[in-house]
């Protein structure tokens, strides 16, 4: 039989879709473990990002800190949290959560930054106290890219919650380690199967909902322009760092 | 292992400054392949890169496809990238590259586009009136301008490579992620850190060269922040 015929017996078998260690359980898993690591990780950046960028203060630590964070590689993150945390899901949830924030504080900055001084002044002419100005001007311009940012976040979540499996978790990544380790490459194709799927599916969905998050007023005037911005937020930090 | 057995006796140290002296030879070749491993696929996606970027801008009915493609490049997980190839290309280093050149893919032709279209209409006209055919208007026109850009897609790919590398470890490559993967094996933080440590001082040190490289390369750049 084909490799590929292999790889479509392996997915029409029941039993790798059924019970704990199965398609949908380790799905479920994973989606979970993602979905919370973000959340978690956006409560704790976004705050962050946004007052810097709102007061205009420490804007190098905001840039910096996701040359950083892209410099620190995820695997290697993810061990020392197995070091510091132990094996399973905890040590896998602190690790994610620390790679989730740098690129939602800085895009989040860089949204708030990119807020033309002149929109505020009006705001504020108009008679806006601070909190609406906050609220109700800056925010809603920023609002695309600070999607941008919780979207890199999440690509990279999904991608390196896969990894977790080395850490004795469980999620998708683990038909690909243990298709690895057991040389059963039907199962691994599968898994790399799945597990493209699934960033793909959180990839275009985050896209969609980045560009629903545009207000209004700006989608037409600026509707493409926004577009390759939201995709190049961080390339602009990077040029311009 | 030997290192196990240590372990369970005494509480297992960050750094041991020993295991570091003993194995120099085996740290030094790891951040040689770790070095090597960043380089070509670095190049190669420039190779790649370039003439992509070039369509990508000039032609609106390839740009769609391009971006469409290398993106979907950059959002499947480097592990699955690598599940992807590794029933038809093996353990080998082919794999690793395919999978790491595959990444660089959308930095660098993105970087590109945007690079070439930030330079300025009057100046293209510019060279145009002073009798530069197409050809030479995009060799000492286009592209010196928007290489600020593009270096700065180089360094990005760079600095991300880098990172990546660690986890060809797991397809039997690794650089120094093999130090890595060896201290999460054996529950041994010595090789851990050396191998963390010295990834990101490789990917400070890339980082910081290139942009020097790029100050050197274009001296008219030096004061403006953004291309």
């Amino acid at each position: 039989m084909s490799f590929i015929g292999q790889v479509v017996q392996w997915f029409l078998d029941p039993a790798h879709w059924q019970g704990d260690a199965g398609i949908l359980h380790r799905t479920y898993e994973h989606v979970l473990m993602s979905g919370l690591s973000v959340l978690t990780a956006a409560v704790i950046a976004l705050p962050v990002g946004i007052a810097i960028g709102h007061f205009g203060r420490g804007g190098i630590l905001a840039i910096n800190v996701s040359n950083i964070g892209r410099a620190v590689p995820s695997f290697a993150v993810l061990v020392i949290a197995v070091q510091l945390f132990g094996i399973g899901a905890l040590p896998a949830f602190i690790a994610l959560v620390a790679l989730a924030i740098p690129p939602m504080v800085t895009n989040s900055y860089i949204g708030m930054r990119e807020v033309d001084a002149d929109v505020r002044e009006a705001a504020r002419g108009m008679g806006m106290r601070e909190r609406a100005v906050l609220l109700r001007v800056e925010l809603p311009i920023a609002l695309p890219l600070i999607m941008a940012g919780i979207r890199t976040s999440a690509v990279n979540v999904v991608a390196t919650a896969t990894l977790a499996a080395l850490v004795a978790w469980g999620g998708l990544g683990r038909f690909i380690v243990d298709g690895l380790g057991l040389q059963d490459y039907p199962m691994l194709f599968a898994g790399a199967v799945l597990v493209a799927l699934l960033s793909l599916i959180v990839e275009f969905s985050l896209a969609g909902v980045q560009r629903l998050s545009t207000p209004a007023g700006l989608r037409s005037a600026k509707s493409s322009q926004k577009e390759d911005l939201s995709g190049t937020a961080l390339d602009t930090a990077a040029v311009a760092a | 292992m030997l290192a196990t057995g240590i372990v369970g006796a005494v509480e297992d140290p960050w750094i041991r400054w020993s295991w570091i002296s003993g194995h120099a030879d085996v740290i030094t070749a790891a951040l040689i392949q770790h070095i090597q491993l960043t380089l070509i696929a670095v190049v190669v996606g420039l190779a790649i890169a370039v003439p992509l970027g070039l369509v990508a801008w000039r032609s609106r009915l390839f740009r769609g496809p391009i971006f469409s493609l290398t993106g979907i490049l950059y959002t499947i997980p480097s592990l699955a990238l690598f599940a992807f190839l590794l029933p038809f290309t093996g353990l080998t280093i082919l794999t690793a590259e395919i999978g790491l050149v595959g990444y660089t893919l959308l930095i660098l032709v993105r970087n590109i586009v945007v690079g070439l279209n930030a330079v300025p209409d009057e100046v293209r006209e510019a060279a145009r009136g002073m009798g530069f055919r197409p050809v030479a208007e995009l060799a000492r026109v286009d592209i010196p301008l928007a290489i600020p850009a593009i270096i700065a897609g180089v360094r990005i790919a760079t600095v991300t490579t880098i990172g990546l590398v660690t986890v060809t470890a797991l397809i039997g490559e690794g650089g120094l992620g093999s130090l890595i993967y060896d201290g999460l094996l054996r529950d041994f933080k010595t090789p851990l850190v050396v191998g963390t440590v010295l990834s990101v001082a490789l990917a400070v040190v890339a980082d910081l060269g290139l942009a020097g490289a790029q100050r050197v390369i274009t001296p008219w750049a030096r004061t403006r922040v953004t291309p």
